[in-house]
């Protein structure tokens, strides 16, 4: 295919995940409001209003109907998108595990969250992570422009006949949801040719099927199985959809795992979202003085890309995994993932837990943990408080 | 259509595949036609279904899934409904 350019625009996160939400075409959306991910809908609801998106949007009364609700227009074989965050996605769990489960496509964005108690708006990662076990495929972009980008890609993989899976987009809430980035947008037609429209449905109005049925043991336990390869195989798919992406946006998509001078380095800090950019402008910082470091940036986080993380952290002489949400009584919850992939290497693997309820994480406190850990001096956990 | 991918949870039930519910029943419900005045109000009430309404709008009880529980016997306003013990 092709490469041509893209219109640039100024777009806040919010609007550039509308945007790419509009030129997919979604038939249905369900709309319900929560802090930050409002003005995404607002901005949907908008383009419906205005006749530039021709699709039926469900006012629902929650975030549990929300999801329910574009659940049964997917099944009968509609394109669908809904967003939420925190306690949105928490009630809208139970209906998580039956679009997983009944392997619905479906793309929802989270506009990842803090989760009370205490109350909080402001960012972190925890209602995004704890739906890590949802069958779910999860994705997380840096900045608006990869929101922009994976919000696209989220329709393809997730209508994928290999796959079949829905797709959750998270991207950081207010640091990208309400932060205004240039963001090159595509063309309309290369959007269509990306993205044709829904090409079948899981079930058949001329031949009826009971769907989300009762299963006995034996068939339940092998429909999970089914749901793990599935996962497995999805791994492929978006790594291909991905480098097809690349080839009509000109914009490099790297894979399940982005690579930032982390091929030569000693030392390499892990982490997933908005704040990867803080991280590579410590380890730009560090280079600068002749220090070996490296990120890697993980962008989908479910299916887990062991192999990608273990190739490039084997021969590493010290890790440090960044985590903005936290399995309490357990660990962080990437870094846990980074220490299962590098099982049998002798890789001393630290962890860095910050910016939970929207605490300020800057570069300088990243380049510390880094220079700390170089020096031998880090602790195995540090919070940053 | 493509070929959905192994594992997808659908099912295609058959008439009873799920058990004809009616062998559950200790009580039968009979309607005497002479009392009943087509109110209806059994077959709105019927918690599972199993009163339909015949084409002169008699309601007619589906005895292979009525499960006996006596709702309608208690709301029909003519008490046109008895419960009569289930002998085989």
């Amino acid at each position: 295919m092709q490469v041509t350019k893209g219109v640039v625009k100024a777009l806040v996160g919010n609007h550039a995940v509308a945007y790419a939400v509009k030129q997919a075409k979604p038939q249905v959306l369900a709309v319900y409001p929560i802090t930050p991910q409002t003005t995404m809908l607002e901005k949907l609801s908008e383009y419906v209003d205005r006749g530039e998106l021709k699709a039926r949007l469900i006012r629902v009364e929650s975030e549990h109907s929300a999801l329910a609700s574009i659940y049964g227009a997917a099944v009968a074989g509609a394109r669908v998108f809904t967003a939420t965050a925190s306690q949105g996605l928490l009630y809208m769990t139970e209906m998580l595990y039956w679009a997983g489960g009944q392997r619905v496509p479906i793309v929802a964005a989270v506009a990842t969250r803090a989760l009370a108690s205490p109350w909080s708006i402001l960012d972190d990662h925890q209602d995004f992570m704890s739906k890590r076990d949802a069958i779910w495929i999860q994705m997380m972009a840096e900045n608006v422009q990869e929101a922009y980008d994976l919000t696209i890609q989220a329709f393809r993989i997730s209508e994928h006949e290999n796959v079949v899976l829905p797709v959750m987009m998270g991207f950081d809430g207010f640091i990208l949801t309400h932060t205004m980035e240039r963001v090159e947008v595509l063309h309309d037609s290369v959007v269509d040719s990306f993205i044709p429209p829904r090409k079948f449905n899981l079930v058949d109005f001329t031949d009826p099927v009971g769907v989300g049925p009762v299963a006995p043991p034996e068939d339940y336990i092998r429909m999970r199985f089914e749901a793990k390869k599935a996962m497995e195989r999805s791994k492929r798919v978006i790594k291909e959809i991905f480098r097809e992406y690349e080839g009509i946006s000109g914009r490099p998509q790297h894979g399940l795992v982005e690579c930032f001078m982390c091929r030569d380095a000693d030392y390499v800090v892990v982490s997933m979202g908005a704040w990867s950019g803080d991280a590579r402008v410590a380890v730009e910082r560090l280079r600068e003085r002749g220090a070996k470091v490296g990120l890697l940036k993980v962008r989908v986080f479910r299916p887990f890309p062991f192999e990608e993380v273990r190739d490039y952290l084997r021969d590493c002489k010290g890790v440090l995994v960044m985590d903005r949400a936290y399995s309490f009584g357990s660990g962080g919850i990437l870094v846990n993932e980074v220490k299962v992939s590098l099982y049998g290497h002798d890789v001393p693997v630290h962890s860095l837990v910050g910016g939970l309820g929207g605490m300020d994480v800057r570069p300088l406190h990243i380049q510390t943990a880094l220079e700390n850990l170089m020096e031998g001096k880090l602790e195995e956990e540090r919070w940053l408080l | 259509m493509i070929n959905l991918p192994p594992g997808v949870p659908l099912a295609r039930p058959s008439l009873g595949s799920s058990g004809q519910t009616g062998t559950w029943r200790v009580l039968r419900p009979v309607i005497h036609y002479d009392k009943c005045t087509k109110c209806r109000l059994c077959f709105f009430y019927c918690v599972e279904n199993t009163i339909d309404l015949e084409p002169n709008m008699f309601p007619k009880i589906d005895y292979q899934y009525c499960k006996g529980c006596g709702v309608c016997a208690q709301v029909c306003p003519t008490a046109a409904i008895e419960m009569m013990r289930e002998v085989k």
